[in-house]
């Protein structure tokens, strides 16, 4: 136990340390809320959307959550070459305990960037329907994060080097955001787009946050949560394997 | 009698190229033994598999009594290690590092305290404990390395390349601190470098690696008697030939060269 406590904190400790990248993290939700949110919101608003900016808000937080999250998980292919991991690697303690470990931690850092986010939104004119349901909000947000720690992690563990970097960033990272719903409604999409969207394990995580923040869901909390709960679990043992295999 | 470091009929092979191709050697208890070898020969591949990061394809093994492949945890309590590439966090502080080797290696909460303090000590870090890595020379970085690998009083210390890069000065200190530890310890030290001068002064005993396969083991007296030679250089060049040996930047190697255009 106190092995995943101390990655758990290093982790933490290296975030709160890097304020510069805290701050430049934050660059891209604020463009995006900023230049989508009020660029398209007369569009939205005039095909009778309502509010553009209340309905891409927990669009963007599941976005930065995303981004957060997988980079910590792939961070772990610099680590294994020359960081710290390799000292992990070759001290006595069990390899899904250094997984879980830094799982953890990638993702508190990956919520906590989720919930700066939340508070932008705030500031620039989001407003949230209840105070009660920011809890299951909550809760969303940290699934997504595990989620998506677990995933980088995972592929982090068959990947060499950074070669394959860029293949997984255009032809992963950026399918599972767009196509996850987080900038327009699901609501009458081509089949085709609806059924890739439908397996897509970001949407729920999505779809879970408008439920809880604006009630514009259309899944349902319920099943959201438990999508998202199944692929946690799934891939965070999957990742827990295929890290246990990693040879130098 | 016991050996520290045993190795017999060992084999790493990756597909069909054998990078370690049955070689044979024992280290004794307390002993600072030296394993050569040109660029490639297969150095880092045996100090992976006798460190329980890479499995071999066949052979047997043993540190300290226990097999690195069935006895992993016991194999892992057992010795310390200095990577060839520096493996400290950058963004803790060298007290941090510390703490967490201790915390990692179940080293009680009293006795991390007092041998931290003790280690920092010795290498002389003690005003710099609570800077963040990221500000140390290469220098500072080694020593605490180094610091960090005897926190769980190892038997065995393996030293991949540990003076690399760094000038004599430090060279020199750096080698102070280990043949004191190992006196003052009684720890075995196993340690690789291309520095041949560093060898025939430190080592006891050398092993020469080369084409995966043991040319040659003896104390550096030994070898230049063998070969006829005035230094271990010589004697070294002699035994491995002088042709420069072209290998293949491997993942790692990219790795390196894309970290250095990065942070520097």
């Amino acid at each position: 136990m106190n092995a995943i406590y101390i990655l758990w904190l290093r982790q933490i400790k290296r975030y709160l340390r890097s304020r510069s990248r805290i701050i430049g993290s934050l660059g891209q939700p604020l463009l995006f809320l900023v230049a989508l949110g009020f660029g398209l919101g007369p569009t939205f608003a005039k095909a009778g959307q309502g509010s553009y900016l209340q309905f891409l808000a927990p669009g963007i937080i599941a976005m930065s959550v995303l981004f957060t999250a997988l980079f910590s998980g792939i961070e772990i292919i610099w680590d294994r070459q020359f960081g710290f991991l390799k000292e992990t690697l070759v001290a006595p303690v069990p390899r899904w305990q250094i997984m879980f470990g830094r799982t953890l931690g990638g993702a508190t850092v990956a919520t906590l960037q989720g919930l700066i986010v939340f508070l932008i939104t705030l500031v620039i004119g989001f407003r949230p329907q209840s105070l009660a349901h920011i809890i299951s909000a909550f809760i969303v947000t940290i699934l997504i994060a595990l989620l998506f720690t677990g995933l980088g992690t995972a592929i982090a563990s068959l990947l060499d080097d950074m070669q394959g970097f860029q293949l997984i960033m255009n032809f992963l990272i950026m399918p599972i955001f767009f196509l996850s719903g987080a900038l327009f409604p699901l609501t009458g999409l081509p089949d085709v787009l609806t059924k890739i969207i439908s397996v897509n394990p970001l949407a729920y995580g999505v779809d879970g946050l408008r439920a809880s923040l604006s009630n514009t869901g259309v899944f349902g909390l319920s099943l959201d949560l438990l999508v998202l709960i199944l692929v946690t679990c799934a891939i965070v043992a999957s990742g827990s394997y295929l890290f246990s295999k990693i040879q130098i | 009698m016991d050996y520290a470091v045993e190795v017999s009929g060992l084999v790493k092979k990756y597909g069909d190229f054998a990078a370690v191709n049955d070689i044979s050697f024992a280290v004794n208890p307390g002993e600072i033994f030296a394993f050569l070898g040109p660029n490639g020969a297969g150095k880092s591949t045996t100090i992976k598999m006798l460190t329980t990061l890479l499995q071999p394809t066949s052979g047997r093994m043993e540190i300290n009594g226990y097999d690195p492949v069935t006895q992993q945890d016991e194999v892992r309590k057992s010795f310390g290690i200095v990577f060839q590439d520096p493996s400290l966090d950058d963004e803790l502080t060298a007290y941090e590092n510390m703490e967490f080797h201790g915390v990692l290696y179940g080293v009680a909460k009293e006795t991390r305290e007092g041998r931290i303090k003790e280690l920092l000590g010795i290498v002389e870090l003690t005003d710099r404990k609570d800077n963040l890595v990221k500000s140390f020379s290469g220098g500072m970085k080694r020593r605490l390395e180094i610091a960090r690998g005897l926190l769980h009083h190892p038997k065995v210390f393996f030293l991949d390349e540990p003076t690399q890069g760094l000038d004599p000065q430090t060279r020199n200190h750096i080698w102070d601190y280990i043949k004191n530890l190992s006196k003052k310890e009684g720890i075995t030290i196993f340690f690789t470098t291309h520095y041949m001068e560093e060898a025939e002064k430190v080592a006891q005993r050398v092993a020469v690696i080369d084409h995966g396969k043991i040319v040659t083991t003896g104390s550096p007296a030994e070898l230049m008697t063998q070969t006829e030679s005035a230094t271990l250089e010589e004697a070294f060049l002699k035994l491995t030939g002088h042709e420069i040996r072209e290998e293949e930047a491997g993942a790692v190697d990219r790795m390196r060269a894309a970290r250095r255009m990065w942070r520097h």
